[in-house]
């Protein structure tokens, strides 16, 4: 039976925009692009194809160099028009011209009945060719799942409670065999336990209440209950030397296509939503689509910042970047590059704070939405305020401890104070309310970095 | 307002590298942020949106914190002057007598100090601290009325040059400035902030029949050496020109001889309630003080051998500067505990050797600052002692 974890410590942000629930047709963008900085602990990834090549849903565009089985594999068939590099011919993007059809590379096909009896290495060997693989990120430090590892457990976080978040309900509608078949192909890799993740108070999809071999466990409390980091602290901690995998509710689908169709489906349901968004709603595409298509006519002002993924911890694409391998949310925020007369002392319920220093109304606002910009609302300053980040960690992880460690890169000193335990957006909701306005999840990735390469 | 910004635009110019002032770009920073908040943006991967709070406004609302004990104390000053002298005096002249005191002070305080900020900004290359907002204001409130304004200056400088940035500036001192401050005057000019200079008294001014400007400690000092009940020896002080000068009441409200901004309890409380109502100060490190020196007063009270030590406990919560401290440098965030739990005996600590400093120690008889400045030492023991506790728990994870 699945566990019920209250959670206390944590703060949603009310953002304006919310995407309704509905899903908008509209023509496909034009071009696609997988972007290996999406992944951690990739190596200096190499690409197989060339600028003209013809590719299909499935084809290898490039693969880590270390781990030549790990490919990342093209979401639709089309031609390959931009390799782009940057800095050091550091890989950025491969870009694909879509066709108007999407092809697919066929890979096996099962029926539900073979996929009890398929072994764990042949999946893999599926799992792995097809691309699909990469879905899979492994615990400690948020990296590609080595194929070489038995995980203890595999995680699965089925509500998205960052701002603008997108329903899964919306997003994973009518999947409901595929995720079972993702699912049995999961428990083929660990001998532990899948636990499924909803939130209590939240309408739960079928996909995920119907779920056959998995633990479902609740959750309550604000964001960051849906960041799995924070979940597996509390279900199953990571302690040195474990292995933790997890994977969104959307791997785990195409995980199941794969099997069941034989095809490296990169279809997805991404939500559109923020302040300056004419009309927030989802729209069906693929993964690494270019959101330009979704943003023209769709804007209230030029001036924005449009966001891959949560504004928590999403990057920042400009009006026609791409997608994130992991994303389904685009953000689209007010640019916050003006000046503010007395802005520091000013009082406003009009931005929001965690806070309730003088002139910070917000908190007695209720349920009001907030306009929230890029703007850093002030300089870096070294650590001063306490207590505060400790409030929006609801693990037993003492946050201000652990990047002083990591900023001292004293190795055992993050090791004991749980660096194996956190990735970026488990301690996002840090960098919103730091005082000292400190890049938090940068620090973390140093030092997951330090940890790494040690 | 346009026009202040075009000017501040084009003047950052010549501040910025290669300009011909770029030695001195952070102390234009510093006006150019504290009139306009910047024009930054979070970086492209990471949290795109902050939280609109910064550490000017939370420095700030420590001031603001500050503001009930500070106007209280400017008028106690022209009050007690007013008392020692036996004068009649209006409202308003009490507060013009006390603003002629007490705002050169705060003037001396922030000018001395912030010349070191700057000094220290330009040589080290880093931004002016905000601390200083605070730190300014602090020393002032822990200040005798009567302080040569010479000796405020040399003190800011000592404390901002040796508790601050000898340390790399706010956020890393190891001790509360603004202490340091009052203690470096305490064991430099001994004569000008301790015995009887509490009360406003200019050169030659007459003071009435019986007058004395004896504290509340030392009152209950004396008391106790004669073996007088203190709580008599307290009602019966000032009888004559200052009738229940020492009474509880009296004191809880602040009609009393003291630092200028300390001697209202209730506007250190109102001050608390800010700090607390806002979350800038740790309600936990407040409430642990009292709860330390009432418990402290009251375990004495069980034990007592001396009438100091029957002094009944809560008296122990009004008279000095405990709620003071208490309220505004205990909770100073850098130099406390920085732990929830730590904070806890941070506090608890802190309460326990007020008391045991007063009542033991005659020598100082005010024992808060002393206190504050131990624990402040002893804070990042209390923290690795609670850091290491969350380091175990998670070793004794693994092996189960």
């Amino acid at each position: 039976m699945g566990k019920f974890i209250r959670l206390k410590k944590g703060f949603d942000i009310n953002l304006a925009g919310k995407a309704t629930p509905k899903i908008a047709s509209i023509e496909q963008p034009e071009t696609f692009a997988v972007k290996p900085t999406d992944f951690h602990g990739i190596y200096m990834p190499k690409v197989v194809v060339q600028q003209g090549d013809n590719v299909k849903a499935g084809t290898v565009l490039f693969h880590d160099k270390k781990h030549e089985n790990i490919v990342f594999t093209a979401p639709v068939s089309g031609e390959v028009v931009e390799i782009k590099r940057g800095e050091k011919r550091k890989l950025l993007e491969v870009k694909i011209l879509a066709d108007k059809q999407v092809e697919y590379v066929q890979f096996d096909k099962y029926s539900v009945s073979d996929i009890t009896n398929l072994t764990r290495e042949k999946a893999q060997e599926q799992l792995l060719k097809s691309g699909v693989w990469v879905n899979l990120v492994q615990r400690p430090f948020g990296i590609v799942a080595d194929p070489a590892e038995k995980p203890k457990a595999i995680f699965i976080s089925a509500f998205d409670s960052s701002p603008l978040g997108a329903d899964f309900n919306i997003l994973f509608k009518g999947q409901e065999q595929f995720f079972q078949v993702g699912v049995d192909i999961l428990k083929k890799f660990t001998a532990g336990v899948i636990h499924v993740n909803v939130h209590s108070e939240r309408e739960i999809s079928p996909v995920f209440s119907q779920v056959k071999g998995a633990e479902l466990n609740k959750f309550s409390g604000p964001h960051p209950s849906g960041c799995v980091g924070v979940q597996i602290h509390h279900l199953d901690p990571i302690n040195k030397g474990d292995i933790i995998w997890t994977i969104s509710p959307a791997g785990v689908i195409q995980v199941g296509k794969l099997f069941l169709n034989g095809v490296y489906d990169a279809s997805k349901v991404v939500a559109v939503a923020g302040s300056e968004v004419k009309e927030p709603q989802y729209y069906q595409t693929y993964s690494g689509a270019c959101v330009g298509r979704f943003l023209n006519n769709n804007l209230k002002q030029e001036h924005v910042r449009v966001v891959s993924g949560n504004v928590l911890t999403g990057t920042n694409i400009g009006k026609d970047g791409y997608l994130g391998h992991f994303d389904h949310v685009v953000s689209v925020i007010p640019e916050g590059d003006y000046f503010e007369f007395l802005g520091w002392i000013k009082p406003t319920a009009s931005k929001l704070s965690f806070h309730r220093a003088f002139g910070l109304f917000s908190f007695l606002t209720g349920k009001k939405e907030f306009v929230l910009d890029s703007n850093t609302r002030g300089e870096l300053r070294a650590f001063v305020q306490t207590g505060v980040l400790e409030r929006v960690t609801p693990m037993d992880i003492l946050p201000t401890y652990l990047l002083k460690s990591i900023l001292a890169e004293d190795y055992d000193e993050m090791e004991a104070l749980g660096i194996y335990e956190v990735i970026e957006e488990d301690l996002a909701l840090c960098e919103f309310v730091d005082v000292s306005k400190h890049n938090v999840q940068a620090i973390i990735r140093e030092g997951i970095d330090l940890m790494l390469n040690s | 307002m346009k026009f202040l910004r075009d000017s501040l635009d084009k003047a950052k110019h010549s501040f910025e590298k290669g300009g011909k002032y770029h030695k001195y770009f952070y102390l234009f920073e510093a006006l150019d942020t504290f009139t306009y908040s910047p024009n930054t943006v979070t970086p492209a991967t990471g949290a795109q949106i902050r939280d609109a709070v910064d550490l000017k406004r939370l420095m700030m609302t420590v001031v603001i914190a500050m503001i009930p004990s500070l106007a209280f104390g400017i008028y106690n000053v022209g009050y007690q002057y007013a008392l020692a002298t036996g004068q009649q005096l209006a409202m308003g002249d009490m507060i013009v007598t006390g603003l002629i005191k007490v705002l050169p002070i705060i003037i001396v305080a922030y000018a001395a100090g912030g010349l070191v900020e700057a000094v220290f900004a330009v040589f080290r290359k880093h931004p002016i601290n905000e601390g200083f907002l605070v730190t300014g204001m602090l020393i002032p409130l822990v200040m005798p009325p009567d302080i040569p304004l010479w000796q405020v200056a040399v003190a800011s400088i000592f404390a901002v040059v040796i508790a601050k940035e000898a340390f790399g500036g706010t956020g890393m001192n190891i001790l509360n400035v603004a202490l340091t401050a009052r203690a470096f005057l305490y064991f430099a000019y001994p004569l000008q902030i301790s015995g009887e200079v509490w009360t406003h008294l200019p050169k030659g001014a007459e003071t009435v029949a019986g007058y004395s400007g004896a504290t509340p400690l030392a009152v209950a000092y004396e008391a106790s050496a004669s073996g007088e009940s203190v709580v008599q020896a307290l009602n019966a002080f000032g009888s004559g020109w200052a009738n229940d000068l020492y009474s509880f009441s009296n004191m809880f409200f602040g009609f009393m001889p003291g630092s200028i901004g300390e001697t209202s309890t209730l506007m250190c409380l109102i001050g608390g309630l800010i700090l607390v109502a806002t979350g800038v100060g740790s309600w936990k490190i407040i409430v642990s003080v009292f709860a330390g020196a009432y418990g402290m007063g009251a375990f004495l009270n069980l034990v007592a051998v001396n009438e100091f030590m029957a002094m009944p406990a809560y008296y122990h919560l009004v008279i000095g500067g405990l709620a003071f401290g208490a309220v505004f440098m205990a909770t100073d965030p850098v130099t406390a505990a920085q732990t929830e739990t730590g904070k806890w005996v941070y506090g608890i600590l802190i309460g326990i050797l007020t008391v045991l400093i007063r009542v033991f120690n005659p020598a100082y008889p005010e024992g808060i600052m002393l206190a504050i400045l131990f624990m402040n030492v002893m804070a990042p023991l209390i923290d690795y002692m609670v850091v290491n506790a969350n380091k175990k728990r998670r070793l004794k994870r693994a092996t189960v």
